[in-house]
């Protein structure tokens, strides 16, 4: 392998350095040795050609590897639905970078062996960096806290229960404030089990239509205002995963305003599709949080665009024929997404919804930040991850060529613009499209 | 003269056209079940499968008459259990259906869709007999002929539907059905059994049913599942019967010569009192009856074609 | 398309007097006797048999409609299922003398058809079959008791019966092609 690595006329974007033009990147050693624009690079590479492998990236997009903060791999415990491997190669199809991991395996990720297991897995499948999430409480059972200074010390970068939610007010208190000094965030799944009981879609005109049981959005709202005064009174770190109402949007607005300390994700998903998509039955459009209405969507677009919510997250949820092709009522929640997530994004972005440094930013710094992760940017020195991506190529999501194990995606049949075409970590390149 | 579908799934897609054909066909058949000699050879050498998921007697029954008296073999499969708990896909359960080869599957389920869904897998006819709180058309279908032998006319008919109509498939194939053919329908319920958006189905809404009964034609009550009063959505079956339940008094709001229909099993003193039930206003029996005839003008406008293969 | 005409009101009126006149001489009991036509054409028919066999005997004889649409041995295999017509059997047909009428025999299937409807509502004395037109090309072993009119055909030929009451004018024309 050539020690160093040019990335030759892309056009750079790095929302965290503000940069925008047409740079040349060279790589030496898996770290990011220099950036410069290429109208005015006098390097001289012909002494050093031997030694260095040079991608011509013209007409490409060169962006900060690419970071997922909610993923669900699977492994331990249902292998079948996807791996670490199988996951980390779906990652590093759809230009990830770094992705962290729930913890609702089975085993759960509950304990540092299971944290330990899985980040030698990732290891061993040596594609992207896989980041665990710790559990909030042992067996997702709300009942008892992990042990959450051991899980950091392991390798876990936050804490959740996601899949359900931490139903009793006192022991969401209590994770919040255990994990406080160990500046990591809890990721609240903001469901309330009551309200939601049975319900298997959004509550509206539509599930009155398809005669099945409504989540109402005050299952999200509600949860979601008792985690932001818990946060108020705790002073932890809340992170509200996959939002999918307004009146979410509205009140992490009103908790941002006042300096609470919270953060949120939005899944391509909820920016993309509301609940009408079910009028087929389709389990592929089967997600919890569900799909709402325009109306919500219309919100989480503005809070995306607005700042008040943080980042795109995919919550990649692989499930196999099994838990999907079955009755609706029976079909298990989630969808894939690590492959899909940016050409969504960027269909946003020929609609005029969002820019294309807004999206970049949705996908690297943002998140980043969001989980205080040293990801996310193009600066000398650090992690040469990158990602490269062909704004012009169009490609049709087909169940047999995705890399994940699971094809559950709601883009199926879908023909979709922007192309990732490679994937580079550390310096080397793990994908090519 | 066809019905230009493989599949009988909702009230909702269907044509005008399609459900006057469909009652036409129908008013043929009911002669047949009125002969000493109640079969006719017109679907011998078909199979028709029953693939009930759901306990049911009398809907299982109708359409299985329905079958046998137009001498297609009529095969009952009952299964409890989800397609979870078999291990087994639709997409299994449709290939495992389709190898014996059936000629119409009339699936019962209680999770809304899965007629759909099954539909997409199979080459045969699929008719739904009713999924989850979704649709259920031959009862729609058999309560408009019902309706049509009485009134002559659908439109401009005042139809009160009154009880749970957020769990009811009968009522949203009936609010479908009544006001594509022209009727003026109003649901009426305790606001707890009255789903959002209701309205967005084309009929009015109202919780008080003094209001929904006046001056209407027809008063059609919804059966209350007393294994789902325990989700609280009523206080009890005594303040239920008294406040919603059809009983002289209010009948005597509707319209002189109202008819009174319940998709049945009834709840005798709960939704409906007994001397209402077995009124002369009541047609209940009158819906089984013409339900057969409804299903074998179902099976004959699906079956009766040929369909090109594609 | 070449059409030809082979029988005009006149001739169709004459045809018709004779079929009654034949059928009332074959059977002495008159009140044993029911003319059910085959719908649609064939019911129009038996009634205009009911109203010249009224002439010669001065009695009504009932006349009813056998639909044998159900009983056809096509359903399922044409694009379309055959659309269901009226069956009006109007008295018990127990050891009756039945008079099938229709307009044309030409396959014979319908009547096959007819006859097993008429199976499943009773058991005739006899059954007897009356046609305006026998056109030929039977497919199974079935002949007509009174025929108006043998008119030789060809498999390629179509013959049309028009009447008043559904077609506003009587009239039978060969065709060169069948619809």
């Amino acid at each position: 392998m050539k020690k160093r690595l040019l990335i030759r006329g892309g056009r750079l974007i790095d929302p965290a350095s503000g940069m925008d033009g047409i740079y040349n990147v060279y790589v030496r050693e898996g770290r990011l040795e220099a950036i410069i624009e290429t109208a005015s690079d006098e390097t001289d590479i012909t002494s050093t050609a031997a030694d260095l492998e040079i991608i011509e990236a013209a007409g490409l997009l060169v962006l900060p590897g690419l970071v997922d903060v909610h993923t669900h791999l699977r492994e331990p415990g249902f292998e079948y639905k996807e791996t670490v491997a199988t996951g980390a190669l779906a990652a590093a199809a759809g230009g990830f970078t770094t992705i962290l991991t729930m913890a609702n395996t089975l085993p759960v990720n509950d304990n540092q062996s299971v944290t330990r297991y899985i980040i030698r897995k990732a290891a061993e499948a040596g594609l992207v960096k896989i980041l665990p999430i710790g559990a909030v409480s042992i067996g997702l059972s709300g009942q008892v806290l992990t042990e959450m200074v051991e899980l950091k010390e392991a390798g876990c970068v936050a804490f959740s229960d996601d899949g359900i939610s931490v139903a009793n007010p006192a022991f969401m208190r209590q994770a919040l404030e255990y994990a406080a000094p160990l500046g990591l965030p809890v990721i609240t799944h903001a469901e309330d089990p009551e309200l939601s009981c049975g319900g298997t879609m959004n509550e509206g005109t539509v599930s009155t239509v398809l005669g099945l049981k409504g989540i109402p959005v005050a299952a999200e709202d509600v949860v979601v205002a008792r985690d932001i005064e818990l946060a108020k009174l705790t002073g932890g770190r809340v992170h509200v995963a996959h939002v999918s109402t307004a009146g979410t949007v509205e009140l992490i607005r009103n908790a941002k305003q006042e300096g609470v300390n919270i953060t949120a994700e939005v899944t391509p998903h909820h920016l993309v599709f509301t609940d009408e998509a079910l009028r087929s039955y389709d389990t592929n459009f089967k997600m919890s949080p569900p799909l709402r209405t325009a109306d919500d969507v219309r919100a989480v677009r503005e809070g995306l665009k607005n700042g008040t919510i943080d980042c795109v997250a995919t919550d990649h949820a692989p499930h196999s024929t099994i838990e999907k092709d079955i009755e609706w009522s029976a079909a298990a929640n989630g969808v894939v997404g690590l492959e899909t997530a940016f050409s969504a994004l960027y269909g946003l972005v020929s609609e005029g919804v969002l820019t294309l440094n807004e999206i970049v930013a949705f996908f690297t710094i943002n998140p980043a930040r969001a989980m205080s992760l040293a990801a996310g940017v193009l600066k000398v020195g650090s992690a040469a991850d990158i990602t490269l991506i062909d704004l012009d190529k169009n490609w049709t999501v087909e169940a047999e060529t995705l890399r994940s194990r699971s094809k559950n995606s709601p883009f199926i049949g879908q023909t979709m613009k922007a192309r990732v075409l490679k994937t580079i970590v550390d310096g080397v390149v793990i994908y090519n499209g | 003269m066809r019905l230009d579908r493989k599949d009988l799934l909702t009230i909702k897609d269907l044509s005008l056209d399609e459900i006057g054909l469909i009652l036409d066909t129908a008013a043929s058949f009911k002669e047949v079940s009125e002969k000493d000699i109640k079969k006719v050879p017109t679907l011998r050498g078909r199979t028709i499968i029953n693939l009930f998921y759901e306990p049911s007697t009398r809907t299982r029954t109708s359409f299985e008459i329905a079958a046998k008296r137009m001498s297609s073999d009529a095969i009952n499969i009952s299964l409890a259990a989800s397609s979870v708990k078999k291990g087994e896909t639709l997409s299994d359960t449709a290939r495992n259906l389709e190898a014996m080869r059936p000629d119409c599957i009339v699936v019962r389920h209680g999770s809304a869709g899965t007629p759909q869904m099954l539909a997409r897998h199979l080459s045969c006819s699929v008719v739904n007999a009713g999924d989850g709180a979704h649709e259920h058309p031959t009862q729609a279908l058999l309560d408009l002929f019902t309706v049509k032998e009485h009134k002559k006319h659908i439109k401009d008919l005042k139809i009160a539907i009154i009880g749970d109509i957020t769990h009811s498939r009968v009522a949203r194939s009936n609010i479908y059905a009544f006001t594509k053919l022209g009727a003026r329908v109003t649901a009426a319920g305790p606001r707890t059994m009255l789903p959002p958006g209701l309205s967005s189905l084309g009929c009015e809404v109202t919780t008080d049913p003094r209001e929904a009964i006046k001056n209407a034609d027809v008063v059609m009550m919804l059966r209350i599942q007393s294994e789902r009063q325990n989700n609280s959505a009523i206080p009890s079956a005594r303040e239920y019967a008294r406040v919603y339940g059809l009983d002289k008094e209010k009948l005597s709001l509707a319209a002189k010569d109202a008819i009174v229909m319940h998709p049945g099993p009834i709840n005798r003193g709960v939704e409906i009192t007994p001397e209402v039930a077995d009124g002369t206003k009541s047609l209940i029996l009158e819906q089984v009856t013409n339900g057969v005839a409804v299903r074998m003008a179902v099976f004959y406008l699906l079956l009766g074609p040929v369909r090109e293969e594609d | 398309m070449s059409t030809a005409t082979v029988m005009d009101a006149q001739q169709m009126e004459r045809a018709l007097s004779r079929l009654a006149h034949e059928i009332v001489e074959k059977n002495n009991n008159i009140n044993d006797l029911v003319l059910l036509g085959i719908p649609t054409r064939g019911a129009f028919l038996a009634l205009r048999l009911r109203d010249k066999i009224k002439e010669i005997k001065g009695h009504t004889v009932a006349v009813g409609a056998v639909d044998a649409t159900m009983y056809r041995d096509d359903i399922g295999i044409k694009k379309e299922a055959p659309t269901l017509k009226e069956m009006d059997i109007p008295v018990s047909i127990d050891g009756k003398v039945v008079v099938l009428v229709d307009d044309v025999l030409f396959t014979g299937r319908t009547i096959r058809a007819a006859m097993n409807a008429l199976m499943d509502f009773g058991r005739p004395l006899c059954i007897r079959l009356a046609v305006l037109v026998d056109r030929g090309h039977r497919e199974l072993p079935i002949k007509a008791d009174y025929v108006g009119k043998n008119i030789p055909t060809s498999m390629t030929e179509g013959v049309k019966v028009l009447i008043g009451e559904t077609d506003g004018i009587n009239e039978v024309y060969v065709k060169a092609e069948q619809d």
